[in-house]
């Protein structure tokens, strides 16, 4: 999609003025994976050593929850010829013709720049900084250049996917250490098995858009040998908090019974073969539970548990 | 400009002028809530609102 055709779009526009919904502007923010990010963020903020009032901490998270959804409208402006192509986003609102491509864009560009401003006005210049990257990343150097042209696609791009822990961190404390750094390491290579488990089973999608997912241009038995190589990384990675001192025993048990769990799991993967892809199911929605688990777990042991600690001070 | 002639300009739909209240209701609340944020780290950060710490 160029700007070029954009300009033939707004003349459609003229002609025809729009009929988006509230909610189909709402569907452009990209609310589930909207949800995660805002959580892993809290997290981030929660556990970051000082304190932050409750209004700014509400305005750190506001910002980095409409700069996610931001990138996740433009992402859907450039990708909606893909979009079109595919089962999973066909009925998103820009290739279903609810929201003009030109709309997609102008709704994504006014969130970033809002969301960057008032992140920078408000709380502080690094924690702008980063979600200024961030979304640059996830539009630009994911959606706009790796997503078409390399099967590393998500593993370089899930980085975009990582870094709301780091912003939360950086609201708090103005500065970065090596904790929310692991943080950013542990949903790094948390990325590639998840969305592969997922691409497998959606292969034929991804096939039919012409989208160089790893399945579809290394094959599925690379792929799968991938999953359990990912996760065999991610799994010591996600209990280092706890060796390294920054959590309590609960946390070490929780990570490593569920770290457990997705090494079982990916191994099932890495047996299994397609026509079943019911091992992928099961990895891509277990997946989910265990950086939930392990973020809430987190934010409890270091968060929730330190402000109770304070409060009975 | 004639009353009679042919150019009403674009005259919506009763579904676009719902389309359109609605989203301009969302803008006017977006707005709402961006005075009353600026308001609230005010109050809250007063004179160092100023102050531009990294």
């Amino acid at each position: 999609m160029s700007l070029i055709s954009e300009g033939a779009e707004y003349n459609g526009a003229l002609a025809e003025p729009s009929m988006a919904s509230v909610g189909d502007y709402i569907a452009l923010l990209k609310p589930r994976v909207m949800s995660l990010v805002v959580f892993t963020a809290l997290v981030g903020l929660a556990i970051a050593p000082g304190s932050i009032h409750p209004v700014t901490a509400f305005t750190a998270l506001l910002c980095i929850t409409v700069g996610a959804g931001a990138s996740g409208a433009l992402n859907m402006w450039f990708d909606a010829d893909i979009d079109a192509l595919m089962t999973r986003t066909a009925k998103r609102p820009v290739p279903a013709g609810n929201v003009k491509p030109g709309e997609a864009l102008a709704f994504g560009l006014t969130l970033s720049a809002f969301s960057v401003g008032v992140l920078g006005l408000l709380v502080n210049i690094l924690a702008a900084a980063i979600l200024a990257f961030t979304i640059f990343f996830y539009a630009v150097v994911y959606t706009m250049w790796l997503k078409r042209s390399t099967p590393q696609n998500i593993v370089i791009g899930g980085a975009a996917g990582a870094f709301p822990p780091m912003i939360g961190w950086a609201a708090v404390t103005g500065s970065l250490t090596f904790e929310p750094i692991l943080l950013f390491l542990i949903i790094f290579f948390w990325t590639p098995p998840h969305f592969w488990a997922l691409a497998i089973y959606r292969m034929d999608d991804f096939k039919r858009a012409g989208v160089p997912m790893l399945p579809v241009v290394r094959g599925e038995a690379t792929t799968r040998l991938q999953i359990l190589l990912y996760t065999l990384v991610l799994v010591p990675l996600g209990v280092l908090p706890w060796p390294l001192g920054y959590t309590s025993a609960l946390y070490g048990a929780v990570s490593a019974v569920m770290g457990l769990g997705m090494l079982i799991l990916a191994v099932q993967v890495y047996r299994e073969r397609l026509p079943s892809d019911q091992a992928c199911r099961h990895l891509f929605a277990f997946s989910i539970l265990y950086l939930f688990l392990l973020f809430a777990v987190l934010m409890i042991d270091r968060g929730w548990g330190g402000l109770i600690a304070r409060l009975t001070a | 400009m004639s009353d009679q002639g042919n150019d009403k300009g674009i005259v919506l739909t009763e579904a676009q002028k719902r389309a359109r209240r609605s989203r301009s209701i969302a803008i006017a609340v977006s707005l709402v809530v961006l005075v009353v944020l600026f308001y609230a780290m005010t109050l809250v950060k007063g004179p160092a609102i100023l102050l531009r710490p990294l």
